[in-house]
């Protein structure tokens, strides 16, 4: 059985631990025509698929996948295996799966890649999420702007259906699966997963009050689990590997791999994989070459938009993982980082990422949709030399008074970085203010 | 009622709505379909949708409003969008987006007078690493300066 083989390689290799890294999200990134089913299966795709399918019971992979201590990739870290299980086995409705490729946090750009260059690893870990909560419809949610990655997944799924990997009696052993690609039209709030579902129900994304939680009344009040992108394409290695092989990589409480989108004022831009626990600042100087043009870092946010910024001090010590991360005043959230040399205006920063926030807000809950636009319109008067001292403080009461009252976690993602920016550059706040001008544009 | 799908715009209705568990579901792909046909979501459109869709027409109007991908008024055959969020500014957005304005003689939201070119301004696109960058009706242009933004734009006819 080559299954028996590629673990017991996977044993060995994991014993002697290389120092460079083993990829697993992209190690055929780079591979041309991977998006191909032929090219995908040359390289031993759908063996996990085929290996779940005739061999394993949905109970067994959902205690394979919790072992691999895989988390949710999309932004809050939960355990993937753990999601699954909530779903209750005897329910009367249908089951569904939902993969969450509506990428949309300011500073990433990791599921667009996969799903442009590997759809096929995404759609089989959407089909092994899908066998164990025994779903027999899955829908790859795709953010409506992502016209060519919507093009791959589809063709990739029409290969799968051609080759007979998906639909009825699938390997002839009565378990029937489909899969639906469907494309979102332009709203951020919909990669948050209750309003995701809102979205897929042909409503407006309006998230919706948990509990109860979606495993148990998800889509049309179903039960539903939603997986990001890059957690999806885990699972085919994981499968392949066996779940120790993971779960040897990373740290204690953050296993495997994780991907990085980087941005802004870096040398080399990009997608990084990296062992989850590698040091934040080697990162930064030695795989992406450091901040250019001989600058100096002034901050970095780590997790994307939503997350408070790191001033240059902080990021010492941290490693890339959830806790370190969490622990220097962070969250390492969907890992699009995003760096500011010492020519930013951190004014201009905060107002760009309040703007964001008052444009993307759904409007449901008050604290958010009145205190967003407060606070962009603040920071705004601020960079154009109209702030008035005693706005800093404004705004981190309106940032306190908006976290924890809404009914998603877009609101904590609005206040957290607003409250930071002022926080950890208050100077420069200050300055603006007192100076009733940008100190830092040259105008 | 003025507007109607013509019988393979009809057909592929009927196909969209067929793959989904319930017939709501597929609200999405029928007002994609509705916006390809009739070029715009207008309120006679929107009227055609909810009588397909067996819904009100004030739900499919709310549905519209919440998406930004969703055109109620008429647009040109390009649809720029630049993306203005932190990435894409802190990569030089601000300066692509006033040579566009400049070079095609008009403001956000507008649209010029020859139905080529309609201009907006986006959140970001998922494209980071390549800002500062813009879209352009699905294609995605990247890395862009001032001298590959004009010459993209002489292109598009």
């Amino acid at each position: 059985m080559s299954f028996g083989i590629a673990r017991w390689r996977t044993a060995f290799f994991a014993s002697i631990r290389p120092n460079k890294m083993e990829k697993i999200l992209l190690r055929n990134i780079d591979v041309p025509d991977f998006h191909r089913l032929a090219t995908y299966e040359s390289a031993g795709g759908y063996r996990s698929w085929h290996w779940v399918v005739e061999n394993m019971k949905p109970a067994e992979l959902i205690d394979e996948v919790k072992a691999s201590g895989l988390r949710g990739r999309g932004g809050a870290g939960f355990p993937t295996g753990m999601k699954w299980s909530f779903v209750p086995k005897d329910s009367p409705k249908p089951k569904y799966l939902v993969c969450n490729a509506d990428e949309s946090e300011p500073g990433t750009f990791k599921d667009r890649l996969l799903m442009e260059r590997d759809p096929h690893a995404v759609l089989e870990g959407t089909l092994i999420a899908a066998y164990a909560i025994q779903s027999h419809t899955a829908f790859i949610y795709v953010r409506g702007e992502l016209a060519f990655g919507t093009t791959r997944l589809e063709q990739a799924v029409a290969e799968t259906y051609q080759a007979g990997l998906i639909g009825k009696n699938i390997f002839g052993s009565g378990y029937d699966l489909d899969v639906i690609v469907h494309r979102g039209a332009g709203a951020y709030i919909c990669g948050e997963e209750t309003a995701l579902l809102s979205s897929l129900e042909g409503s407006r994304g309006w998230p919706k009050v948990k509990p109860p939680f979606p495993a148990t009344h998800g889509l049309f009040g179903c039960p539903t689990v939603v997986n990001n992108v890059e957690t999806l394409a885990a699972l085919p290695w994981i499968l392949e590997r066996g779940a120790p092989a993971y779960a040897a990589l990373g740290t204690e409480k953050s296993k495997g791999t994780k991907l990085f989108s980087v941005s802004g004022h870096i040398a080399k831009p990009g997608v990084y994989e990296l062992e989850m626990g590698y040091p934040f600042k080697k990162f930064l100087e030695e795989d992406c070459g450091g901040v250019p043009n001989g600058k100096k870092l002034k901050g970095v946010i780590p997790g994307g938009g939503s997350m408070p910024v790191l001033r240059p001090e902080e990021i010492e010590k941290v490693n890339l993982d959830y806790e370190s991360v969490q622990a220097a005043g962070s969250l390492l959230g969907s890992g699009g980082v995003i760096v500011m040399d010492e020519t930013t205006c951190m004014v201009r920063a905060a107002w760009n990422i309040a703007r964001f926030y008052a444009h993307e807000s759904c409007g449901q809950c008050s604290p958010c949709r009145e205190g967003c636009h407060w606070m962009e319109k603040i920071f705004h008067r601020i960079e154009h030399g109209a702030g008035d001292p005693a706005d800093l403080d404004l705004i981190l009461n309106i940032s306190g008074n908006i976290m924890g009252n809404t009914i998603c976690p877009f609101g904590d993602a609005a206040a957290m970085p607003a409250a930071a920016f002022v926080k950890k550059f208050r100077d420069e706040f200050d300055a603006h203010i007192a100076e009733k001008r940008c100190t830092l544009r040259v105008e | 009622m003025a507007l109607e799908f013509s019988p393979e715009t009809l057909k592929k209705f009927e196909e969209t709505v067929a793959r989904y568990p319930k017939k709501e579901a597929a609200m999405l792909p029928v007002l994609y379909l509705a916006q390809q046909e009739f070029g715009c979501l207008s309120p006679e459109a929107i009227e055609y949708v909810a009588t397909l869709m067996e819904q009100a027409p004030a739900r499919v109007q709310g549905v519209v409003s919440f998406y930004t991908m969703f055109n109620t008024k008429p647009i040109g055959r390009h649809h720029i969008q630049v993306c203005r969020t932190l990435s894409c500014a802190l990569g030089g957005a601000e300066r692509i987006m006033a040579l566009i304005k400049r070079k095609l003689g008009i403001d956000l939201g507008q649209t010029t007078t020859d139905g080529r070119f309609t201009l907006s301004e986006v959140e970001c696109l998922a494209s980071c690493g390549t800002a500062p960058m813009m879209q352009i009706n699905d294609a995605y242009y990247e890395n862009l300066n001032e001298e590959k933004t004009e010459k993209i734009l002489d292109s598009l006819k």
